[in-house]
């Protein structure tokens, strides 16, 4: 043995993990939330000097600390989830939409020009159907696009739904423009602030809960089209390989633009949901990265939409507690946002150690040694 | 005899619950040829990744030289003259021969091609390598690449050779090549280790066998001292009766007529030339050639997912005697002519079946468009599973297993299963056994054989020789995308067949 001052050995090598059980893979998932919050303490005490207990306690207030707060939670929860329901399908068949951001736009806008251009001369049992057809065609149209290229040449769908967020930027900006009021303010305002034409109607006086109930039907129904539909079906093999549904005589390209066109209306209506249930206004920051947000729900619920509600929650209550943090303690925007960075990278890692583990020199040798 | 070159004791590696390997042990010496023996799965290739240092070992030990070292990377293995020839090539493709050998040999002074190329050429015609240096990879033959490969390990002064199944893509002729060249290698000096799955081989070339199975090291015979049938017995664990059951061909009428049939691909390479043969029902017609020299193409030109740019499908209807053709036809549109068409493809998992999806929904695949319903339908599907996995023998926890969980032969039992329940008239096989165990090889043989006596057209293309001259009643050999021969299998050697392979420039791709 007087050789083993030759040998190094490393000392730690990641080996890959077999299935876990359902419960330890959550466990996992549970304890890296754990650890984020106590990282988003650690990191706010060293910048503020504040307890961390007010901080999580700000955190819960934040986000469920009154009526109006749970409400304003669980619209937007609301919002996220059905951007989230949008991109699944997609992203299901591994086409990469992350050009949601445009499509809720698209779909908003659209129900903003019918809410500027009818809201006066349609009755309301008019409006709302323009306003629907009007956003989902906007949405689909604003994602068949990219789908169509990439069906029959291939093109890059990152690159391209990326683009078209841009542009459906620049439309609004244009539309916010013309529109402004007042004049020149550079703002559309609240649209129809006195008549409400083509305000989504209050249920039982709850501005909301409208919103809530759309999504959650919205929800069963994506769940029961991916899992039962046969166009769901098709997603998933189209989505697995693309050989595989040739083989079998699917219709790549049919199933690619299909799909696309659900996703964009979906988007569509979360715009109508987002113009006419919940601003009343149109802007070009009206969908504020949810539409990237939107791609992380879906994945971390591994394309569930049941699941879903789950993730979109989690992220918008703490979202919600953060920027709580930021206007407690009198810091501006940019710090909330490091605590939701810290707090999904935190997600997003233990991803890492569901699939991996990670062994160490010194279990090794103490194997070695039994 | 010689002191040993490279020890393994008490190897294991485990990758999450599968164990890979345990508790290995094997010496080889200096001037040694060893076969490492084992069924697919059976941990041959992870254990030659760690001491290549691909993989790290979960406990053991390995010992060069005597002396016990640590290989954490491939550059250590380098350190210690260990080399790699992997069954996929890593070469450039852009570069020559030469240029790929010196790749990534650093510390002396300046590079100088034509110094390094006439220090290749001592190491040549050493070993009696045939090699134009100069010649880009691009232009080169798969036997032609593996020998810049194993002469990159050399040049970088390799004293331990390992090579994984370096036959697989290699015809009769050259694997005769590539073996007196490892003889020479082994005079000098140098141990091999060479892995591989098939018999004759084992027995013609090297000096030691080490048997694997299930990842569990079974032993190490003396070649001389060992024959096939005790060699398969270590390895499967059990006797095997290895004889196939060939009837004479019955009833034949023609099936499937292919008429001079071309096709371009996308790279503007024509990867058919010219094709025409017949296929007949209560037959089976074998297709032998070097990997990639059109059989992936043909058949996905008769299954209709491969564009043709001349010739004719000709199918002969076996009820109404109707003559339907099937060129550029979708797979939709030929199913909906009535003509029953089974097809296993190669890419069992890419293109047979969903690897993600469980075991029900990859039998619906194939029928999940019956019926108007909006919603598909898991009852029949789950039936058919339940069949097949009792009727073939499948190991599965169950039903809603993932498919790619399974291993490679229950994968390709479930497809071949699922498309002959679809009651063919004609039945395609790619490379149908594939990485699949003795046992499950001669099942697959079995079913074939059934279908060929139900009165189905078989296809089987494939790769090991000896099968195919004792599964087919003919052989059609493919070239380049042409058809250098067919010949009546009962009649035809190896030989023949090899030679036919290699025919019409099949040296130059």
């Amino acid at each position: 043995m007087s050789k083993n001052n030759k040998i190094h050995e490393p000392l730690f090598h990641i080996v890959k993990r077999g299935a876990l059980p359902f419960w330890l893979s959550w466990l996992i998932r549970i304890i890296a939330i754990v650890a984020s919050l106590i990282v988003c303490g650690v990191v706010t005490i060293i910048l503020t000097g504040e307890n961390p207990l007010n901080i999580y306690k700000t955190i819960i207030e934040g986000a469920i600390g009154s009526e109006r707060r749970i409400w304003s939670l669980f619209q937007n929860v609301a919002i996220l989830l059905c951007i989230s329901l949008a991109v699944t399908p997609a992203f299901k068949m591994k086409f990469w939409n992350i050009g949601a951001e445009g499509q809720v736009l698209m779909g908003g806008l659209a129900t903003a020009a019918c809410m500027i251009y009818f809201g006066e001369s349609l009755p309301s049992i008019v409006l709302f159907p323009v306003m629907i057809i009007a956003s989902v065609v906007a949405g689909a149209i604003w994602a068949v696009i990219p789908a169509f290229f990439k069906a029959n040449w291939n093109t890059n769908e990152t690159l391209f739904t990326l683009m078209m967020n841009y542009i459906a930027m620049q439309i609004v900006s244009y539309f916010v423009y013309l529109h402004s009021n007042p004049v020149g303010s550079g703002k559309i305002g609240i649209i129809n602030s006195t008549t409400q034409a083509g305000w989504l109607p209050k249920i039982g006086g709850k501005s909301y809960l409208i919103n809530i109930i759309i999504v959650a039907v919205l929800t069963i129904g994506m769940y029961i089209y991916l899992k039962y539909n046969k166009h769901g079906y098709e997603i998933s093999v189209v989505g697995e390989s693309e050989n595989t549904a040739r083989y079998v005589g699917i219709n790549v390209k049919k199933v690619i633009i299909r799909t696309m066109l659900l996703s964009g209306a979906v988007c569509g209506i979360a715009g109508l949901l987002l113009v006419a249930g919940t601003d009343h206004s149109v802007a070009k920051e009206t969908v504020d990265g949810r539409g990237f947000t939107a791609i992380m729900v879906s994945w971390l619920a591994k394309f569930n939409p049941i699941y879903m509600i789950l993730t979109s929650l989690l992220l918008v209550f703490l979202e919600k507690g953060a920027s709580q943090i930021s206007t407690d303690f009198g810091l501006n925007d940019s710090f909330s946002e490091i605590l939701t960075g810290i707090i999904i990278f935190f997600i997003i890692g233990s991803e890492f150690f569901v699939n991996y583990s990670v062994k160490f020199r010194h279990k090794d040798k103490e194997a070695n040694k039994k | 005899m010689s002191k040993p070159a490279i020890e393994l004791k008490n190897i294991t590696k485990t990758f999450g619950s599968i164990v890979a390997n345990k508790n290995v042990s094997l010496t080889v010496n200096f001037g040694e040829i060893l076969s490492v023996l084992g069924e697919n799965g059976s941990g041959k290739t992870t254990l030659m990744n760690m001491i290549s240092g691909i993989y790290y070992p979960d406990s053991g030990h390995i010992y060069i030289n005597g002396e016990e070292v640590v290989i954490r990377s491939p550059k250590d293995a380098f350190d210690y003259k260990i080399g790699m020839i992997h069954q996929h090539f890593k070469l450039v493709d852009v570069f020559s021969a030469a240029e790929n050998i010196v790749l990534g040999i650093d510390g002396k002074s300046r590079y100088n091609i034509k110094d390094s190329i006439k220090e290749i050429k001592k190491i040549t015609d050493k070993y009696g390598f045939e090699i134009d240096l100069n010649k880009k990879i691009y232009e080169m033959s798969v036997s032609e690449k593996q020998t810049v490969e194993i002469v990159k390990v050399l040049y970088k002064g390799a004293d331990i050779l390992i090579l994984d199944e370096p036959t697989a893509v290699l015809t009769p002729q050259e694997t005769q090549k590539l073996f007196a060249v490892l003889r020479r290698m082994k005079e000098s000096g140098k141990s091999i280790i060479i892995i591989t799955h098939k018999l004759h081989e084992v027995l013609s070339l090297s000096d030691k066998v080490a048997v694997l199975r299930k990842g569990e090291y079974i032993g190490t015979v003396e070649t001389k001292n060992t024959n096939e049938a005790e060699l398969t017995e270590m390895m499967v664990g059990q006797k095997v009766e290895l004889n196939i059951d060939r009837t004479e061909p019955k009833n034949c009428e023609n099936r499937l007529e292919v008429l001079n049939i071309s096709c371009i691909n996308r790279e503007g390479v024509k990867v058919l030339d010219n094709i025409s043969f017949t296929a007949r029902s209560g037959e089976i017609l074998g297709i032998a050639g070097i990997a990639g020299s059109g059989q992936r193409e043909l058949l996905e030109s008769i299954a209709g997912l491969q564009k043709l740019n001349d010739g004719n499908i000709l199918y002969h209807d076996p009820k109404t005697g109707k003559i339907d053709n099937l060129r550029d036809k979708t797979p939709v549109q030929i199913r909906d002519l009535g003509v029953r068409l089974s097809f296993v493809p190669e890419d069992r998992l890419g293109m047979g079946l969903v690897g993600n999806m469980d075991i029900v929904d990859n039998m619906m695949l194939r029928s999940y468009k019956k019926g108007k319903s909006l919603f598909v339908d898991r009852k029949q599907p789950k039936t058919l599973a339940k069949k097949i996995i009792e009727d073939l023998g499948v190991v599965t926890p169950g039903t809603s297993t993932p498919v790619r969980r399974l291993s490679g032969g229950n994968v390709q039992k479930i497809l071949v299963g699922r498309e002959i329940a679809a009651s063919p008239t004609v039945l395609m096989a790619a490379y149908p056994v594939r990485g699949l165990d003795i046992n499950s090889s001669y099942l697959i043989y079995n079913l074939l054989n059934t279908q060929k006596e139900n009165g189905v057209a078989v296809i089987f293309v494939g790769e090991d020789l000896d099968v195919l001259l004792e599964l087919c009643d003919r052989i059609m050999v493919i070239s380049s995308g042409t058809i250098s021969g067919i010949v009546d299998a009962r009649t035809a050697t190896k030989e023949e067949l090899g030679l036919l392979m290699t025919k019409h420039g099949g040296e130059k791709q």
